[in-house]
């Protein structure tokens, strides 16, 4: 029985198509930043020094929302900038577009519940709520990342977990040791082993 | 391996009907064998996204084993293609991987040579 022989054409697409899942796989490395880590991490220290315990009032909340709002910054400009100095793509089907995609839906949740909490007269559960869903968030966007990054999700999680069990006073501390200690640890982390 | 597949794209060639036209012909005959190898090709793809890897991390990326990373990734070491840094980290040796700009341009060569390859049949 004579040798089936792939068209020539057939080979080249397989090898291209082998190139782009290489790149892919390996652009799992790159998708989330380190330093960008440690820099949110820099903001959310600051912030909790700042807020203080979580009370009612809009300061605090506000002080929170200035936080989130310099992290979202620092996050989208040091992704960009590592997948740009590492040729990464950012365009759709590729690794950083996957984690966006599975890392949005647990925060869009918890800006839906933070009003909700806030008029129920739970404001000091926010930070185990946060915590909670930032860390949902970072775990199912870190599916399609290298393993230390849905490990730092599931470390927020359980922060959030124990901050729910905590005295409601303790929250910025839970705040400072979540968005401040596990973004700068897992920042460095990713920063030394995953280029930067 | 290297031998098999560009043999086996080169009798592609000759099959085709008229040809898989000169330029996708002369594509053929002209690859770069030293990343034309699947292993080798995908290291250089995957320090193409990554300013280093180290050799673990090819490793796992690459599903392989220590023994086929290291006389593939040596080959590409001896054509200039990446470049290799062995360092310490406290007393665990580490090896890591970086692309040069000849295998960069080599990477960019190859891909195209596909492009035309394709270009040429679709044609």
């Amino acid at each position: 029985m004579p040798h089936a022989v792939d068209p020539i054409h057939a080979r080249a697409e397989e090898n291209l198509r082998y190139i782009r899942d290489a790149m892919a796989r390996a652009g799992a490395f790159t998708a989330v930043p380190g330093w960008g880590g440690v820099a949110m991490g820099a903001t959310a220290l600051a912030a909790a020094a700042i807020s203080g315990p979580p009370d009612d009032s809009l300061r605090w909340i506000l002080v929170w929302f200035g936080d989130a709002a310099a992290a979202a910054t620092i996050a989208l400009t040091a992704m960009a900038r590592k997948a740009r100095r590492s040729g990464a793509p950012l365009s759709p089907g590729s690794p950083a577009y996957r984690f966006a995609l599975a890392y949005v839906p647990p925060l869009v949740a918890g800006i839906v519940l933070t009003p909700v909490f806030a008029t129920l007269d739970l404001m000091a559960r926010l930070p185990g709520c946060w915590l909670l869903l930032y860390g949902t968030a970072v775990a199912t966007g870190g599916a399609f990342s290298v393993r230390v990054v849905p490990l730092m999700g599931v470390a927020f999680m359980a922060l959030g977990a124990i901050a729910f069990a905590a005295p409601a006073a303790w929250g910025h501390y839970f705040l400072a040791a979540g968005f401040g200690g596990l973004h700068i640890v897992f920042g460095l982390i990713i920063a030394r082993h995953y280029g930067g | 391996m290297a031998r098999s597949a560009s043999s086996r794209q080169t009798a592609a060639g000759g099959r085709e009907p008229g040809g898989a036209r000169p330029q996708a012909k002369r594509s053929t005959l002209d690859l770069d064998r030293v990343i034309h190898e699947r292993l080798r090709l995908g290291i250089v793809s995957a320090l193409a996204v990554n300013e280093r890897l180290t050799f673990n991390d090819l490793k796992r990326l690459l599903q392989t084993t220590d023994g086929n990373l290291s006389v593939h990734a040596r080959k590409l070491e001896d054509a200039q293609y990446i470049a290799c840094d062995k360092t310490f980290d406290g007393r665990v040796p580490r090896t890591e991987y970086r692309l040069t700009a000849a295998g960069r341009r080599a990477l960019e060569k190859y891909i195209a040579h596909m492009d035309a390859i394709i270009k040429a049949v679709r044609d």
